[in-house]
């Protein structure tokens, strides 16, 4: 990806604190349109606090936040998905009495329509799009992988489809920022290398990806740039091979002397 | 080929079962309260009229609690509520005899109202804490019933309303008898068709509602609040929408209870009966519309066999009523409760985990 595409996100001076805890310092970052942008730092760094920002479930104490030419700062998670962010869960959160095939259906709600009165009524609209809904959401569970399960409930299915099934639940809201925290989080080198191809396909289908991880390897491979977070800072931004060279990056990781 | 056609053979004749069993359980329906009449007695009609009554509650608070998953202790509040709006707006008490056609969508709407007055502020509660606020709310309404006589007396306090207005379809007072094709109608059994025909119309509301974008939103609310509210579900509404469905079905029972009994206390919306309610929602099946309708009709029924079989079976096994029959219902019920709940945790007819695998079969329709 050149450095002359659009930015799709941008996020200035994000500031969070629980109590007298500083969880995100004046953390910015700019996600271009189309790319794989790659979130690391050490446990506890706030990597899941600035996504929880980002996805609305928290508001920030100071900063902005633009998304596609849209400031989102203070709105509801669910206007936020409305607006394109979609999300997956560190520890998964899928609706686990649910189907895998209701889970992506859900995923469908902010871009149907029909109310109470319609469902008990079910016109023909009504129809047509349920119908739809439910095309689209098969379509989606086969696109990542899990359309042997369409039918099982989400809780029986295997932990690397569970994560897999997060995606196409996102991937249902039709979000333009796909935003993923620790999707690899567990799974075996086969599962990961699944996983990554899965990733490389959606960002060829036009959605950019905010990935938050902790296999090295895999966002090394995979990301276009990436931001390192510790203590809630951000101590470095680049290319994989800039950043693995940084030797802010290095001591965040490895610990350095003592001052 | 052959294979194709025998199977669509089978479906036709599927598919005539299907209407053959329909009709047979109508018929059943349609004969039920004539056969109770002639056998067992009329009071028995009546306790069925009841068990019907507690359906539609059962209903409306399975939308709360079963779909949605919020925990609602105090859902008597909305049978109070539209019982009480029946009985200002056709009885002596204010003076208004409005027809019931304008009454019983005016008791939903109030109820569906005090829905919303409720579900706003505990928004953010779940669980035991929102279980402990409805239970307030739900103590607040009766407390106010009961003390709303003075300064100026509009609900008659303790006493009640009394007179109040029965049910008129086609000139048709439901609540005297009449004769039709030399067929002698009771008070009872107008009423049975009358709740039937509305407990029947609910189930048939609820189990569209479930499958639907609305349903599919409040039971991903119950799964996980947070995960919906990611996935694009305004959860504000779509609780807000539970808590006045659900309310609306309360109040819908309220109104014709009213109207059934002639007569409304506040007496007649204690904590308890909140209880029944939920026990009938978990017992039969929490989530599940067929299992919830089972659940009611079971719990409002069994305490009448036992008020009834308690002092008979005692004379015929020892000779004398060793128990105060009273007393032992009571036991009997709560035992009976117990031994439900350990033997089957989910309830008496839980939904079938997925009887998904059909309904992808649905495009040759």
């Amino acid at each position: 990806m050149s450095a002359t595409q659009a930015a799709l996100l941008q996020a200035h001076g994000i500031d969070k604190r629980f109590g007298g805890v500083v969880a995100l310092s004046d953390v910015s970052l700019t996600i271009r349109q189309g790319e794989i942008y790659g979130l690391i730092g050490p446990n506890g760094a706030g990597k899941t606090t600035l996504f929880n920002v980002l996805t609305g479930l928290y508001r920030p104490d100071a900063g902005s936040f633009m998304f596609n030419g849209r400031d989102l700062i203070g709105l509801k998670p669910f206007r936020v998905a409305e607006q394109g962010i979609a999300r997956t869960f560190q520890n998964i959160r899928l609706f686990a009495n649910m189907s895998a095939l209701e889970n992506v259906m859900v995923g469908r709600h902010s871009r149907t329509r029909a109310g109470a009165l319609a469902a008990i009524l079910r016109s023909y609209r009504t129809m047509n799009e349920e119908q739809a809904i439910r095309r689209r959401s098969g379509e989606l569970l086969e696109y990542v992988g899990v359309g042997r399960h369409a039918h099982a409930l989400a809780k029986n299915l295997p932990y690397g489809d569970q994560r897999r099934l997060e995606i196409a639940r996102a991937l249902a809201t039709e979000p333009r920022l796909l935003a993923l925290d620790e999707p690899a989080a567990g799974m075996n080198a086969t599962e990961t290398a699944g996983l990554r191809k899965l990733l490389d396909r959606i960002r060829a289908d036009g959605i950019t990806i905010l990935l938050i991880e902790h296999d090295v390897k895999l966002v090394m491979g995979l990301c276009d740039r990436v931001a390192v977070l510790d203590y809630g800072r951000k101590i470095a931004e680049g290319a994989p091979p800039e950043v693995q060279s940084d030797p802010a990056v290095i001591r965040a990781y490895l610990g350095g002397t003592l001052p | 080929m052959k294979t194709w056609v025998a199977s669509l053979v089978g479906l036709r004749r599927d598919r005539r079962a299907l209407w053959v069993g329909y009709a047979l359980v109508a018929f059943v329906l349609a004969v039920l309260p004539f056969a109770i009449d002639n056998s067992i007695g009329r009071t028995w009609v009546r306790v069925l009229d009841f068990a019907l009554l507690y359906a539609l509650l059962a209903l409306g608070l399975n939308i709360v609690v079963g779909f949605a998953g919020l925990l609602d202790l105090g859902y008597v509040a909305f049978y109070a509520v539209g019982a009480y709006t029946w009985a200002l707006l056709a009885s002596p008490q204010l003076g208004l005899h409005l027809p019931f056609w304008v009454i019983l969508p005016l008791g939903a709407g109030v109820a569906a109202l005090f829905g919303v007055l409720l579900g706003a502020p505990t928004l953010r509660l779940r669980g035991d804490y929102l279980a402990i606020v409805t239970l307030g709310f739900g103590e607040i309404i009766r407390i106010f019933l009961n003390n709303l006589d003075h300064p100026v007396n509009i609900t008659n306090g303790p006493i009640g309303i009394n007179r109040i207005d029965p049910i008129q379809i086609a000139g048709i007072d439901l609540t005297r008898n009449h004769e039709f094709f030399g067929i002698a109608f009771s008070g009872a059994h107008f009423h049975y068709y009358v709740f039937l025909m509305l407990a029947l119309a609910s189930m048939f509301v609820c189990i569209r509602l479930e499958d639907s974008r609305i349903g599919r939103a409040w039971i991903a609310i119950r799964e996980d609040e947070v995960a919906a509210q990611s996935m694009g579900i305004n959860t504000r509404n779509v609780k807000l929408l539970a808590f006045a469905m659900g309310a609306t079905f309360g109040g819908i029972a309220g109104g014709l209870f009213s109207s059934f009994q002639g007569f409304v206390s506040p007496e007649s919306f204690i904590l308890l009966e909140s209880i029944m309610v939920l026990c009938m929602v978990v017992l039969g099946g929490m989530g599940h519309v067929s299992g919830v309708v089972l659940g009611a009709l079971l719990l409002a029924t069994l305490p009448e066999v036992l008020r009834h079989t308690a002092s008979p079976v005692q004379q015929q096994l020892f000779g004398k009523v060793i128990l105060d029959p009273e007393s032992l219902r009571m036991l009997l019920f709560g035992l009976a409760l117990i031994l439900v709940m350990l033997l089957r945790p989910s309830g008496l007819w839980p939904s079938p985990t997925r009887r998904r695998e059909f309904a992808d079969t649905k495009e040759q329709r």
